[in-house]
């Protein structure tokens, strides 16, 4: 018998318990102080969730446990004691053999064992649906005998629902904290080779194989700042305001009726399709043209053509953001304005930008955020050279750029090398984390000016 | 229509209510999109009076005062038809500038909506798009003499660089009163000025409005019968779009012609 078949068994027995404790419960009768405290269908609700819940929760553990029950009964056996494998690589082959990952042995000598794992998986399969039938009976009788006119079933369906939902927002949230405590503590291996004086303010970026090259991290710093703050927000900033302020402003509702999704069209191309864009064609462009006015130190692949780029992508977030608190300035500051003979022109810079600038300011933050977390066009187009320099047209490189090439081709996953990418990642996620929260505080305080 | 014929039809109107002519409406109508919100109103305002307009929830009274300083041509669908002059010129003539009439034509609001800046600049907002100040000295009398006549100078005098929005209600209308004023217009219109207010600043309010009578032409929309009857001179009924009666207060509120009038003056309905 399959775990499909037993997890079958246990909806059925859940959809019994809600007919049944829905029945029950139908039947109760009493008006006013007696009137039952639920309406029959929680009462059903109820019974089918302890029926489900503690037998999905067994199948759950042991879906873990049992291969690891399984392998040790493999390898107690006679047949695979005289097997000279390990026993690790010996279950492992025996396991993709039986359950069809695997069609031919690498090692024949295992062939055996094979039904041999396939009667031992079924021996727990069965014990494990067994328990769970018995566990869903169990808790669905259980259920049952507690409906009575005044249980709050309603109530118990209420806590679980909000149960579940909690358990649902801290899976996201416990995520967030393994990667958080990953980064932290491949970060202090790498501090415990690299001084972190060193990483956080040596000009000299050169990792080598193994534990040998210096690890200054400050060109790839002023690199990420360059590209993403310095010249992808001089791009985005005023084009993002400007679109915001037509389409706010002076755009007929048709033209802002396609204008506007046009403009968001830009948010959901691929990165990688600005990428190819900025290396095929705006590099080899910046490239020429400085080549053409004489601009030395021009390289194929430039900071220019990299935050160019990442500006354009940028646009449509500085946009909307411009465009929501522009929207959220009162109509009456408007009125207002123009009543006094103000053009719309001077009512826009005068009024209107004034007072939706924190959130202005706040959606330029998450720009910068997101632009220096960006990684595809810089490792496009960015190049690798890790230069510290204010020439938009040589080639800098990025704190991503970085991991992205320390992470790349084999490498000992213990060197001070690839470890350098989690400190490197660190030091990115708290940027990011600090940008964030900054912005959103800034966005709040003028929501609340407002409302 | 000329403006010899205007100019006549007014001179009778004179004749009729009183006080030199400011603004003139004939046969104006007011299209939302196909809806018509006026329906063809003809009306005078004087400069020595205070002009109110009254009549039920929805009847057109706002409509109506926005076309007097054409704030009605910020509202895409809205179309104006007739005459409206302002000291005999039309002011939805070609060579109307509709930046200078609103310099000449202010407007209070119903919600007092100053901007989120300075006390001081809130004032000096129109005189700076205007130029009419050229050094800060200038600038500063202007702020002065408009709060002064705003009745708002005492209470602000020593907190002039204060946001605006930081005021009490009753104090922030004041503000936009004096915001109004600092242009030095010629004519001011209210729209509900005192409903978002308490009873104390409304009666500030009312007192300002009768020293402010004369210097400037006031149109006044309000919702208060007793409002109307205090602080107005004229007083304009309307009803479903349309001007049912028009005359001087007195006569509307003892002795209204018009049965509507008279039901809507007593509470019967609206
Ligand atoms: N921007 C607009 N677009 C379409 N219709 C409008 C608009 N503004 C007003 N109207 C309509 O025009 C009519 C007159 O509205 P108006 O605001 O002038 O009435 P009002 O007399 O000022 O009412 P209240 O006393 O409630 O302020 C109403 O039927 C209203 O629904
Ligand atoms: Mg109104």
């Amino acid at each position: 018998m399959s775990p499909a078949l037993f997890l079958l068994l246990v909806a059925g027995l859940a959809f019994i318990g809600w007919i049944t404790g829905r029945a029950r419960a139908a039947r109760f009768t009493g008006t006013g102080a007696n009137r039952p405290h639920s309406l029959p269908g929680y009462h059903g609700w109820y019974v089918a969730l302890w029926a489900l819940a503690p037998a999905l929760l067994f199948l759950a553990v042991w879906g873990f446990v049992s291969p690891g029950l399984v392998d040790a009964t493999v390898t107690a056996t006679p047949q695979s004691a005289a097997i000279r494998l390990d026993p690790a690589d010996l279950t492992a082959e025996v396991r993709a053999l039986g359950t069809g990952a695997l069609t031919t042995a690498f090692h024949p000598e295992v062939v055996p064992l094979v039904p041999v794992f396939q009667r031992v998986q079924t021996h727990y399969d069965v014990i494990g649906g067994v328990v769970a039938l018995l566990l869903a009976f169990a808790g669905g009788a259980f259920a049952y005998t507690r409906v009575k006119p005044d249980f709050r079933a309603r109530t118990r369906v209420e806590q679980l629902v909000m149960a579940a939902l909690l358990g649902a927002s801290l899976i996201a949230v416990l995520t967030t904290l393994g990667i958080v405590l990953s980064l932290l503590f491949e970060s202090m291996r790498f501090f415990a080779r690299v001084s972190p004086i060193e990483f956080l303010f040596g000009t000299l970026w050169s990792p080598q194989t193994g534990d040998s090259g210096t690890f200054g991290a400050v060109p790839l710093f002023w690199g990420t700042i360059f590209i993403g703050a310095i010249i992808a927000m001089i791009v985005a900033i005023p084009l993002g305001l400007m679109s915001a302020i037509y389409l706010t402003q002076y755009a007929a509702p048709a033209t802002r009726r396609w204008m506007k999704p046009i403009l968001e069209v830009l948010a959901g191309v691929p990165t990688v399709v600005y990428g190819y864009f900025a290396a095929l064609t705006v590099a080899p462009a910046i490239r020429d043209f400085a080549a053409f006015v004489g601009i030395p130190g021009a390289s194929s692949e430039s900071a220019l053509a990299a935050g160019l780029v990442m500006g354009v992508m940028i646009i449509p977030f500085v946009s909307s953001m411009a465009d929501d608190s522009i929207a959220a300035v009162p109509q009456s500051m408007r009125d207002g304005s123009l009543a006094m003979g103000a053009t719309t022109s001077e009512t826009i810079r005068k009024v209107l930008v004034p007072a939706a600038l924190p959130g202005v300011v706040g959606g330029v933050l998450l720009a910068v955020s997101r632009a220096i977390g960006e990684t595809m066009i810089v490792v496009m187009a960015a190049g690798l050279a890790a230069n510290l320099t204010a020439n938009p047209f040589s080639s800098v490189t990025t704190v991503t750029t970085q991991i992205v090439q320390l992470l790349t081709g084999d490498q000992e996953f213990d060197s001070a090398k690839t470890l350098a990418a989690f400190a490197l990642g660190l030091v990115l996620f708290i940027v990011t984390l600090l940008l964030n929260i900054v912005a959103l505080r800034v966005v709040k305080k003028y929501r609340e000016a407002y409302e | 229509m000329t403006e010899t014929s205007l100019n006549d039809r007014a001179d009778k109107q004179q004749a009729a209510h009183g006080g030199t002519l400011k603004m003139t409406a004939r046969d104006v109508d007011v299209f939302y999109g196909t809806k018509q919100a006026i329906k063809n109103v003809s009306i005078d305002v004087t400069q020595e009076n205070v002009t109110a307009f009254i009549g039920p929830s929805g009847c057109g009274k706002s409509t109506f005062l926005r076309t007097l300083n054409r704030m009605n041509d910020t509202v895409a669908s809205a179309r104006v038809t007739g005459d409206i002059t302002l000291d005999g010129k039309d002011i939805y003539g070609a060579d109307m500038d509709v930046v200078q009439l609103r310099a000449r034509v202010g407007m209070v609001f119903q919600k007092p909506n100053p901007f989120p800046k300075s006390i001081y600049e809130n004032v000096a907002y129109g005189p700076r798009i205007h130029g009419l100040a050229s050094a800060k000295p200038d600038m500063d009398a202007i702020v002065e003499k408009s709060l002064r006549r705003a009745g708002l100078w005492e209470e602000v005098k020593d907190r002039l660089t204060d946001s605006g929005t930081a005021l009490s209600g009753g104090q922030q209308q004041r503000l936009c009163i004096a915001r109004a004023i600092a242009v030095d217009p010629e004519v001011i219109l209210m729209d509900e000025p005192c409903s978002a207010l308490d009873p104390i600043a409304t009666a500030k309010i009312e007192e300002l409005i009768h020293e402010l009578r004369g210097r400037y032409a006031i149109v006044i929309v309000t919702h208060n019968m007793q409002q109307a009857a205090r602080v107005s001179q004229k007083t304009a009924f309307f009803h479903l779009g349309t001007l049912v009666e028009y005359g001087d207060t007195s006569d509307i509120f003892t002795n209204p012609r018009q049965t509507r009038t008279k039901d809507y003056i007593t509470g019967r309905y609206g």
